[in-house]
């Protein structure tokens, strides 16, 4: 199984396309470190200027808060980035013509499947590792550390500077878990199409139609939003939240809504489960003519 | 006429004990308390500067923040700094930085009587004081003095800019310099406004009734010093 990935992971690193992504999120993660270094005093005063009743001192544009703001922009669009390698899977082989070759080989249907979802996956960590390089890493080199200030929608929480790390390694440990999601629904499509267009721009529009309804406040919708996986992908954030006690003293390395994150990664476990699962069962059963 | 003269005597000596009530009564409650506040103040003058220690609690409804250990430095006539050692604070504007040597650090004020009251068990005099200064920032402050150990207990101050603050002091080890052991801050938080949505934060379950807590809610931020340092 391991050599089969092996191989498939060669096939996607040969491809410059590959690079793509990792150029990208260079390129979009610089860019803002450089926009908050330059002129990063306008962003905070824009931030805390309308809690004028409060008093800040210390380092507020640190690290922590500017790996948050690129993750808050960047994991809407890295599901495109995943999407353009995972979705072309199975379809850029029919695409090749190369399919019915390769299913020539002494191994099942499934473990050459799975082979691929592995390496697809492995691509999406890597990327996302990448990521956890240039936007933790990087902004913490460039904008040293300090302890860690949100604004919430109705409160503010600040997290001891020892405090933030580990929220860090689960919150990108969470968003691989949904980009590993992502990347099993651009799998399964990837079984139905020839080419490699077809399903990446449909898993796109099922990710932004999913997200469109899982964030409209309508109460027919909030039935189902809890079975959307696209719901779920956003609660990397509740890493970033803390419990209080009856003193209002938050508790270091508490997290506010613990259950919910499990809640969360149980449903994208399933989704992964049930996209790959279907994508197996309906590859097994398909017609190979390409 | 004749009949009348013991009931007009009668009235003129009411009229007597009563004028000498209310005079008892108006001096009591207007007495300029000047002499008492200066004798705080020459107290809290036996320190040009100090430097403190201490743990920091913050209780305000809209804010998660860990205990924090700050660093205070102060030096005559009204220069108070405090520090968070190495992090972000987050502190109500103007409050926290009273203290009670600048709140004494002009003559310039009117002080006069309010009364006596009992705070944890020690009889105190109230004492509002008026700056004179139109450009003071600080309207009203009304004191709690222990007079037989010229300590502050408590103090309410109503500034223009910054609402209305209240100081409750603890004293120990440094009563003699009339430096507290221990300082709860009280502020009304129901005007405090919060930003929406600026960091693209839609969370659900973001505590929906914290709007209705911060209308009831004092915010509080308890200071407990040690390590004073005093010059």
């Amino acid at each position: 199984m391991w050599q089969l990935t092996s191989i498939e992971l060669y096939k996607i690193f040969r491809r410059p396309r590959t690079y793509i992504s990792f150029a990208a999120i260079t390129a979009l993660i610089g860019a803002v470190q450089l926009g908050l270094k330059v002129d990063g005093q306008s962003y905070v005063d824009f931030m805390i200027g309308s809690i004028s009743s409060l008093e800040i001192e210390g380092n507020i544009l640190n690290g922590y808060l500017i790996c948050y703001i690129i993750l808050q922009m960047l994991l809407v669009q890295v599901p495109l980035l995943v999407t353009l390698i995972s979705a072309d899977m199975i379809s850029g082989e029919a695409n090749m013509g190369t399919l019915r070759l390769v299913l020539t080989k002494p191994f099942s249907r499934t473990q050459w499947l799975l082979s691929k979802f592995f390496a697809a996956s492995i691509y999406t960590l890597l990327l996302l590792t990448w990521m956890a390089c240039m936007a933790l890493f990087g902004s913490m080199l460039i904008f040293g550390t300090d302890d860690m200030m949100l604004l919430k929608s109705s409160y503010i929480v600040i997290l001891d500077d020892t405090d933030v790390f580990w929220r860090y390694v689960g919150a990108f440990g969470f968003a691989a878990v949904s980009m590993v999601a992502v990347a099993a629904l651009g799998f399964l499509l990837s079984i139905f199409s020839e080419n490699s267009i077809g399903p990446i721009v449909t898993t796109m529009s099922i990710i932004v139609f999913l997200t469109v309804l899982s964030t409209m406040n309508i109460p027919f919708y909030n039935y189902i939003r809890p079975y959307l996986f696209v719901t779920h992908m956003n609660n990397w954030k509740e890493f970033f939240d803390v419990q209080v006690n009856a003193e209002n003293q938050s508790l270091t390395g508490t997290i506010q809504n613990s259950s919910r994150i499990i809640n969360s990664i149980i449903v994208l476990l399933l989704h992964i489960v049930a996209f790959v699962g279907a994508a197996v069962v309906i590859f097994k059963k398909k017609d190979i003519t390409t | 006429m004749k009949h009348f003269k013991p009931y007009i005597k009668a009235i003129g000596k009411v009229f007597i004990v009563f004028m000498v009530a209310m005079y008892t009564y108006v001096n009591a409650y207007t007495q300029d308390m000047t002499p008492l506040v200066l004798k705080v103040k020459a107290k809290l003058d036996q320190v040009n500067s100090y430097t403190a220690d201490g743990v920091m609690k913050t209780d305000i409804v809209f804010i998660k923040a860990p205990i924090s250990k700050v660093k205070v430095f102060y030096k005559k006539p009204n220069t108070f700094k405090l520090e968070r050692s190495g992090g972000i604070s987050l502190l109500p504007k103007g409050g926290v930085s009273i203290n009670m040597s600048n709140m004494l650090a002009t003559t310039n004020f009117t002080a006069f009587a309010a009364g006596e009251e009992t705070i944890k068990g020690v009889k105190v005099r109230v004492v509002k004081l008026i700056p004179m200064s139109e450009s003071s920032d600080v309207v009203l402050t009304t004191m709690y003095i222990d007079e037989a150990n010229l300590l502050i207990m408590k103090a309410v101050t109503t500034t223009k800019e910054n609402g209305t603050y209240e100081m409750e002091m603890t004293y120990g080890k440094f009563a003699n310099y009339g430096l507290p052991d221990k300082v709860v801050f009280s502020f009304n938080t129901k005007d405090y406004k919060l930003p929406k949505g600026i960091t693209l934060e839609f969370e659900e379950g973001a505590k929906p009734n914290d709007a209705n807590l911060l209308k009831n809610k004092k915010g509080r931020v308890t200071i407990n010093y040690f390590n004073y340092v005093v010059n």
